[in-house]
């Protein structure tokens, strides 16, 4: 069978395993609509947190970063799972047990507030939004390279599977299809893993075969030839790598921070029936993340090895079939400067070959030769990975509006009904919004998702931190925090990112010596953060305490006893 | 022992392990995989700079191993203080 033949058997099982998952599991009510019922066992939980939290941006992207970034890349690798150990530690118990069904529910009934309330959805739509079109824009990538229909009918296929799975089934359809997305997703970035670490090494576990010894009887180990080929064709050290400590420093920590500030991932925690639940469900959800984590920086060595074996000095002429059906795609470009046939892929000026950093895992299995099959697969894990956190965004913007604006802000006496249809719509409005942007990307998308996590981390984490840890924090406090926080990461991201202060895009690389500290913009998520602390506990001096209901409030999610009970009421 | 008196040493117990947790999950990632990195590296183990494996690897299998630590530590906590579910 041929690659296409394959790609278009698996997608479509995949896809009918999605579809039959939702009309199986349709929400019939709001508590079903929003937390799944409260009922999904501590497993399944964190199965589908896992494929939650990796997106397109985890499974196409990430390992593609690294193997141009080297060591830098930790900072993906650190921050995108230290997070859950924060989560597991300081959010997850604690909110499960105050039982909720939205982060802005308890930023509002914390501070007993419902400007608190407006500010969090203000902030929650703002990062779940930027991050669901990067998605949408995932699905469009995989349908246009695998499926060879063009990227806007992509993202429209993408957008109707969603809409059918989340408008109907809320969370409980989308948290078993998650369940099915995770093992198709993990499959898919496994096996062609292991292929190439048998391939290369003789190591069938990449996380070894990183380490071990070239199979061609050189003796070399695989990190020492990488090293040795960056330097030779100009590139920096691989496992050296050119950021700045403080910079690598800042910028984990706002992943970490921002990993568990994100509404979209502690919003799966109230899907659980009791305390204990939520704490080992986080447990689970890392254990399955880390099963792709570790695997990523072998696949990203693996990768790059193979492709400038494949390219580096070989004539263009003798390039392999995958490498003209990328340059179709425009994320491949060969310009033959000196004009001598021959690829010179170096780090420096005379280099001809654009390579986007997006196609390494996707083309992977391609470079190295492997069946139909696998390269097949890789396209069905994309689009489950894609999808399963573009659903679990939808349902947070979804129930942002009809639960924390229509229902607890503009009009508190709405039926059930009323609300489980305005939660309909409002997530197929999210739907079309998100398509929107999936077919007319505005430029800053990528640039934007990678700063939501700076957004996340200024302004949820710190409230909901002195919420649960400091019992005498005030709202004044907790308010002005929030806003001066997302406001100064705002401010820093439209100066260093998009220059807008300084005539646009041109002048930001001018600005790099100006930077605060020498933080870029990713990274300055952990000083807003901490300006957002240190601002809140300031103003909450100067005001009086929070109400003695409240203060008892915080005294009762400290006691995991009645988590169960929390949820009726 | 009133009711409150034995919240506040539940709690408390709950911060200290919190303490002791976060600080292997600071000292893991930003002290040897960030800080003390180029240290580390001097050491290799199999293929890896100690230091390097520490960022791309290490880490994550502590952290995995800190949170089920935390669940079994906490699970024996709310038994102990009769606050289990």
């Amino acid at each position: 069978m041929t690659v296409q033949l394959w790609t278009y058997t698996l997608v479509g099982i995949t896809f009918g395993i999605y579809i039959a998952i939702a009309i199986w599991s349709r929400a019939g009510s709001t508590k079903e609509f929003y937390v799944a019922g409260g009922g999904i066992s501590p497993w399944a939980n964190g199965l589908a947190t896992a494929a939650d939290w990796m997106s397109a941006a985890s499974f196409i992207s990430m390992a593609g970063l690294i193997s141009f970034m080297g060591y830098d890349g930790s900072v993906y690798l650190m921050g995108w799972t230290g997070g859950y150990v924060l989560l597991a530690l300081l959010l997850a118990p604690y909110l499960r047990k105050f039982g909720q069904f939205t982060v802005p529910d308890f930023v509002g009934e914390r501070y007993y507030s419902n400007t608190a309330r407006v500010v969090a959805v203000l902030c929650a739509l703002l990062v779940s939004f930027t991050y669901v079109a990067g998605q949408m824009r995932g699905v469009g990538v995989v349908f246009s390279r695998f499926l060879e229909v063009d990227i806007d009918t992509g993202v429209i296929i993408g957008m109707i599977i969603v809409l059918f799975y989340a408008v109907l089934g809320g969370m409980k359809g989308i948290t078993y299809t998650q369940v099915a997305q995770f093992c198709v997703l993990i499959f898919a970035f496994m096996v062609p893993a292991f292929f190439i670490s048998i391939q290369m090494t003789g190591n069938p576990i990449p996380q070894l075969g990183m380490g071990s010894q070239l199979n061609d009887g050189s003796g070399t180990y695989l990190l020492e030839r990488l090293n040795g080929l960056s330097q030779e064709l100009g590139f920096a050290n691989y496992t050296t790598g050119s950021k700045s400590r403080i910079d690598v420093f800042a910028i984990t920590l706002a992943l970490m921070v921002g990993t568990a500030g994100l509404p979209h991932v502690i919003v799966r925690f109230f899907t659980v029936k009791r305390v204990r639940d939520a704490r080992k469900s986080a447990g689970i959800a890392l254990l399955c993340i880390a099963l792709l984590y570790t695997t990523a920086p072998a696949v990203a060595v693996f990768a790059r090895i193979n492709l400038i074996d494949t390219v580096s000095n070989q004539p263009y002429a003798n390039m392999p079939e995958w490498f003209k059906n990328w340059e179709t795609t425009g994320l491949l470009q060969f310009d033959d400067k000196n004009q001598d046939g021959t690829i010179q892929y170096t780090g420096d000026a005379n280099n001809e070959l654009t390579v986007d950093r997006d196609i390494m895992v996707l083309a992977n299995p391609e470079i190295a030769e492997l069946p139909a099959w696998v390269v097949a697969l890789v396209a069905a894990g994309g689009l489950a990975a894609a999808l399963s956190t573009a659903a679990g965004l939808l349902l947070v913007i979804s129930s942002s509006i009809s639960h924390d604006l229509i229902k607890k802000v503009f009009k508190p006496n709405i039926s059930e009904k009323g609300e489980l249809w305005s939660a309909r719509a409002a997530a197929t409005f999210a739907v079309v919004v998100a398509g929107y942007f999936g077919i007319n990307p505005p430029g800053f998308v990528a640039a934007v998702v990678a700063l939501a996590f700076g957004l996340a981390a200024a302004s949820f984490f710190p409230a909901i931190i002195l919420g649960i840890f400091y019992k005498k924090m005030n709202r004044q406090g907790a308010i002005s925090g929030m806003i001066v926080g997302i406001s100064l990461m705002l401010f820093y991201m439209l100066k260093f990112k998009f220059g807008v202060f300084d005539g646009g895009k041109e002048a930001v690389a001018g600005l790099q010596s100006a930077w605060w500290w020498g933080i870029s913009p990713e990274g300055f998520g952990s000083v807003a953060m901490i300006v957002n602390f240190m601002v809140a506990l300031t103003v909450n001096y100067f005001y009086p305490d929070p109400p003695k209901e409240v203060q008892e409030l915080v005294e009762d999610i400290r006691i995991p006893r009645g988590a169960g009970a929390a949820h009726t009421h | 022992m009133n009711q409150s008196n034995q919240r506040q040493r539940y709690w408390s117990q709950n911060l200290r392990y919190l303490i002791l947790l976060l600080s292997i999950w600071f000292l893991v990632s930003y002290g040897a995989g960030i800080l003390f990195k180029d240290f580390l590296d001097q050491f290799m183990v199999g293929g890896f700079p100690l230091g390097f494996w520490m960022a791309q690897q290490g880490a994550i299998y502590v952290f995995v191993l800190l949170i089920f630590v935390y669940v079994a530590l906490m699970n024996r906590l709310d038994k102990k203080f009769d606050v289990n579910e």
